[in-house]
């Protein structure tokens, strides 16, 4: 399936690979063009800025010292949270570029994209929404969260989790580059073949490639994960008296350590096709495609888990502390986490009934998908009998709390509605299932964020987000997830389907700027979180808070905000499931002297280097610059060979650095 | 699991079930189960007279509730194709089971949430209440109960429902007897349009498909190159069309009309526009259509066959009065072109060269075409 190399002296060939300055689509004349120039002309302006800023204020030095390098999971959490924030903002503008051009697009009107265009447009805000805004919001809770809550220093492996971050942000940054060099696939979030495989162009392998990085990066924080929450809880912290987080972390980790391989093989196998002319989804050869949609949402089905299953941890966590109260039914609520993992890798065919496989397989198919609403459903009762005669406190973690439950019981309907397969006859590929996944991934996992990133926030940064924007962003994102679903929802069930970029019927029209306007209020809830961070920080020395801001029960809070590097001089003694809340009923007093030096982890370049040379590797293998690729692969094996020869990873916190900073952080 | 539940469920569990099936079906249907056996579901009740009523109200509830927003014409709600209706009714009779117990559930976190706020010092606070193993059974038993319910429904639904099952009625009420006859379509999505074999009329057509009402239209699919679905709402629900694979689906209209018809799997830039038109029409109107493609239509052999399979945008109806016999056949075995050999005698060959130990072919190689018996003529 390899493409046709431009017409040129075959040097340019040989140092260019298929990259030329056809491929550089701003350059281009058409509206596709100039949207793209004006949107470089706006990036190149931003990026120039901040990189002057950086210059000017003589940070590079503390940002390589104290962030590229570091090994700090908090950090590293932090770093992912702000690469999810920073992706979502173009996911997020790619779904305004599709409701503005649905809304318009009626009758002789075509709209202002282009199909080849629109699809692009459509295919890269479901992956980057997916790989590169839920994932790294997902991984970077966990990455801060987690540890502190078993009581530990650190992750089990410090560089690993550094290297992660690089894989994943380059992965991202891979992504971004083809909006200005080449172009994205067309082929739709999942790349789903023929289409994937008969499409030229260098599209669908920057999806390839840009996901391969970052689902390595995945797969390595999974096994971090699993080893931390096994090796490293603090004494007396048995499985069972774990934070229910840290148990839907220790899920997740199994469901991507298991799943994300299945995504790597089946892209492995499209990218043999694409570059080596196999056949393994076309019909060739006897190639088949239904091996690539069953392999894709062997992975795809447990991913939806992998970004729910932490966020239901972060309402297990958030309902407590605001009610005053234990979570009702702690083993409940972990048989039905565990379960949902199982049970998550027997329902991938509920995403293709249409494809024929006949009613028995069906039937096997829509019975266990609606079997994991049993435990879903197990964990609403468990949040409201934890309100149950309690005393809640309606702030803002608390609010996106309560809209979540009310917003994803909707979602759950009709998710049930789907999984009945006749129905999903009539359901499949409309705009009732577009709503249907954006009402649980909006409703569950981004309310489940910016829940978490207003509980946690003080914990990281020593004060409180402003309650105000908060409360702004908080209705903005609720009303406008309803305004733009709701008109969706009921097109769906007129039978309007999705991925058009034209319609005929005008009586579709008011639905559709409706529902663009929809997405205009969610963007001014995106406005009101950045103008609610603004403000926190301006205004950081009236909202400092201490170590336990909320009256909260579990180990995060014992310590000072910001936690100091080692996390915890002295590793506490669990001895009951919330344990903070126990240490404080029971009068503890935190020593002050009596320390011991602290052994940690170092911070090391090998990451940065090594995910720097990967996005090379793969850019090479993009366009076909087979040196540039065989230069980066053999300098990210130099590099982590080298990395094994370096024998000081670790130093240790001495004893008076530790005794000033317990005297004096913000407890 | 049905049987199960028949025969050992309480009472209560077992009247619900019948009516939900019964709401499903109205009369007692047949239905196939896993390991073959036949039985029957639904029958004999003594509520079965109230079942059309409920369903009717159910049905007028959630239009109202619909039109409050907006006014809109849900089809998928209320579909003038039998089969269609039915798939329909599974989802609206789902959706009410669910709404049992999640209509409680959402008043009950808003009731809860706000009687339970901090400023409201009246009422009881038990800061330790952590479980209640009697709750939490109720917490469990309730999901599992709606989940059985659905699932049964889901379960006969989609056997019942199957797209590769032939019909068993027409119409509530009108059973498909020996002598109901069946249309035959064949249908080929390809970029980006569709084209329709009548293999009983010896014409094709592209973007527009016609169908007597009341008769049952057997459907064969297949696909050259993509993978679409096919879909027309109003008839009956979609299926995937894939190169080289042959999928099935069964529907019948009652009601004269011209309906949508569309891809609604993404196929590439021209899938938006990949659009056609189902009219339903009585009998002697469609012995009419058909007469005016035999008088008004072309030739539909290899060589149109490979100009109407280029990708193209925006295609007019095309009518055929005639088409080479096997180019269904040949297209969905890949074997359209002179050269190619067709993935049915691969296949034969296979099994023939695994039973005698043939040497000198190695798997699906281009070698094969060198035997001159399976090359297309």
């Amino acid at each position: 399936m390899t493409q046709a190399m431009p017409h040129r002296a075959d040097i340019w060939n040989v140092l260019f690979g298929r990259l030329s300055l056809d491929a550089l689509p701003f350059l281009k004349a058409d509206t596709e063009g100039h949207i793209l120039l004006g949107t470089l002309f706006v990036v190149l302006v931003g990026a120039l800025g901040v990189l002057g800023l950086i210059t000017k204020k003589r940070w590079w030095g503390y940002l390589w010292r104290e962030w590229f390098t570091t090994v700090d999971h908090k950090k590293l959490g932090i770093m992912y949270m702000i690469l999810g924030t920073v992706m979502l903002l173009r996911g997020f503008s790619d779904a305004i570029m599709m409701r503005s051009q649905q809304a318009i697009a009626f009758g002789s009107n075509m709209g202002y994209l282009p199909p080849a265009h629109y699809d692009q447009v459509f295919s890269a805000h479901g992956s980057i929404m997916i790989f590169f805004v839920a994932m790294p919001y997902m991984v970077g809770l966990i990455n801060f969260v987690m540890p502190l809550q078993i009581g530990a220093r650190d992750v089990a492996f410090p560089f690993l989790n550094n290297l992660s971050f690089w894989f994943t942000f380059w992965g991202a940054m891979l992504f971004m580059v083809s909006l200005f060099v080449g172009e994205f696939t067309t082929a739709g979030w999942l790349g789903y073949p023929p289409i994937s495989e008969l499409q030229p162009g260098t599209g669908t392998d920057y999806y390839i490639w840009g996901i391969q990085l970052s689902g390595v990066g995945t797969v390595l924080t999974g096994i971090n994960f699993v080893a931390t929450i096994l090796k490293m809880r603090a004494p007396g912290m048995t499985l069972m008296k774990m934070p229910v987080f840290t148990w839907t972390a220790l899920c997740t980790s199994g469901l991507i350590i298991a799943a994300f391989p299945v995504l790597t093989a089946v892209l492995g196998l499209l990218s043999l096709d694409r570059y080596l002319g196999m056949h393994f989804f076309t019909n060739d050869f006897g190639g088949n495609l239904m091996m690539y949609i069953n392999l894709i949402w062997v992975w795809g089905h447990p991913e939806v888990y992998i970004l729910m299953l932490p966020i239901f941890g972060v309402y297990s966590e958030i309902v407590p502390t605001f009610s005053g109260k234990p979570l009702f039914g702690y083993s409940s609520m972990v048989y039905a986490t565990a379960s949902i993992m199982i049970l998550s890798y027997m329902v991938w065919l509920h995403h293709f009934f249409t494809m024929g496989s006949g009613a028995d397989v069906n039937s096997f198919f829509s019975l266990t998908t609606m079997i994991i609403s049993i435990p879903t459903g197990v964990k609403i009762f468990n949040w409201l009998f934890t309100m149950y005669r309690g005393r809640v406190r309606f702030t803002v973690p608390m609010l996106w709390t309560i809209a979540f439950l009310f917003t994803f019981i909707i979602g759950g309907v009709t998710g049930v509605m789907l999984s009945v397969a006749p129905a999903d006859f009539l359901l499949h590929n409309s705009l009732f299932l577009v709503a249907h996944f954006h009402n649980v991934i909006i409703g569950g996992v981004v309310f489940g964020i910016f829940a978490a990133v207003n509980y946690w926030f003080p914990k990281a940064f020593g004060f409180k987000l402003d309650a105000f924007w908060g409360k702004i962003s908080f209705w903005c994102w609720l009303v406008g997830f309803w305004v733009a679903f709701t008109p969706l929802y009921l097109m769906g069930l007129m039978g309007v389907t999705r991925r058009l970029s034209h319609f005929e019927n005008p009586a579709l029209q008011p639905y559709f700027i409706v529902a663009a306007v929809g997405a205009s209020i969610i963007a001014m809830g995106i406005l009101s979180f950045i103008i609610q961070i603004v403000i926190s920080i301006m205004r950081r020395k009236e909202y400092a808070v201490g170590g336990d801001p909320w009256n909260a029960r579990t180990l995060e809070w014992s310590t000072s905000s910001p936690p100091p590097d080692y996390n915890f001089a002295f590793i506490p003694q669990v001895r009951s499931r919330d344990a903070w809340m126990d240490m404080k009923k029971h009068g503890y007093q935190r020593p002050l002297e009596g320390f011991n030096p602290i052994h940690m982890p170092k911070n090391t370049a090998t990451g940065v280097i090594v995910g720097m040379l990967s996005f090379f590797l793969c850019f090479g293998l993009v366009w076909y610059i087979w040196w540039l690729a065989a230069v980066s692969f053999v300098g990210m094996i130099v590099v982590a060979i080298a990395h094994t020869f370096n024998y000081h990873r670790a130093w240790h916190v001495p004893v008076d650095q530790i005794h000033a900073f317990e005297q004096s952080g913000n407890w | 699991m049905i049987g199960d539940i028949r025969n050992g469920g309480s009472l209560v569990m077992r009247r619900f079930l019948r009516l939900c099936l019964d709401l499903l079906f109205v009369k007692g249907v047949p239905v196939t189960d896993v390991a073959g056996t036949q039985y029957s579901v639904g029958a004999n009740l003594s509520i079965k007279a109230h079942m059309p009523m409920t369903m009717k109200y159910f049905r007028g509830f959630l239009w109202s509730s619909l039109a409050l927003l907006g006014g809109c014409h849900a089809l998928l709600l209320n579909p003038p194709g039998d089969v269609a209706r039915q798939q329909s009714d599974t989802m609206i009779i789902s959706t009410g089971i669910i709404a049992l117990i999640i209509v409680p559930v959402m008043i009950a976190i808003a009731v809860v949430a706000w009687r339970y706020r901090a400023s409201n010092s009246k009422v009881r606070y038990e800061p330790d209440w952590e479980e209640s193993p009697r709750l939490e059974l109720v917490i469990w038993a309730l999901p599992v109960l709606i989940i059985l319910a659905v699932g049964a429904i889901s379960w006969i639904g989609t056997h019942k429902l199957d797209p590769y099952r032939s019909l068993d009625r027409i119409a509530p009420g009108k059973p498909v007897t020996a002598a109901t006859k069946t249309l035959e379509v064949e249908v080929v999505s390809l970029r980006w349009k569709w084209l329709f074999f009548y293999p009983q009329y010896g014409i094709a057509t592209v973007n527009q498909i016609a169908a007597p009402i009341n008769v049952p239209i057997h459907f064969k699919l297949t696909s050259d190159p993509m993978m679409d679905s096919f879909f027309i709402p109003a008839l009956v629900g979609q299926v995937y069309t894939m190169a080289g694979m042959q999928t099935i689906l069964n529907g019948v209209m009652s009601k004269p009309g011209r309906y949508k018809g569309f891809s609604s799997n993404y196929s590439g830039a021209g899938f938006t526009d990949m659009r056609f038109t189902f009219d339903a029409m009585t009998a002697a109107n469609f012995r009419g259509w058909v007469a005016k493609v035999r008088a008004s239509g072309g030739n539909l052999d290899r060589k149109t066959y490979n100009r109407l399979r280029q990708p193209q945008r925006h295609v007019p109806v095309k009518y055929y009065a005639h088409f080479q016999s096997d180019l269904y056949q040949r297209i969905l075995n890949l074997c359209v072109n002179p050269g190619q050999m067709c993935m049915s005698d691969m296949m034969a060959a296979d099994a023939g060269m695994h039973m005698k130990g043939m040497h000198g072919m190695r798997g699906h190689d281009r070698h094969m075409q060198a035997k001159p018996s399976m090359m297309t003529p």
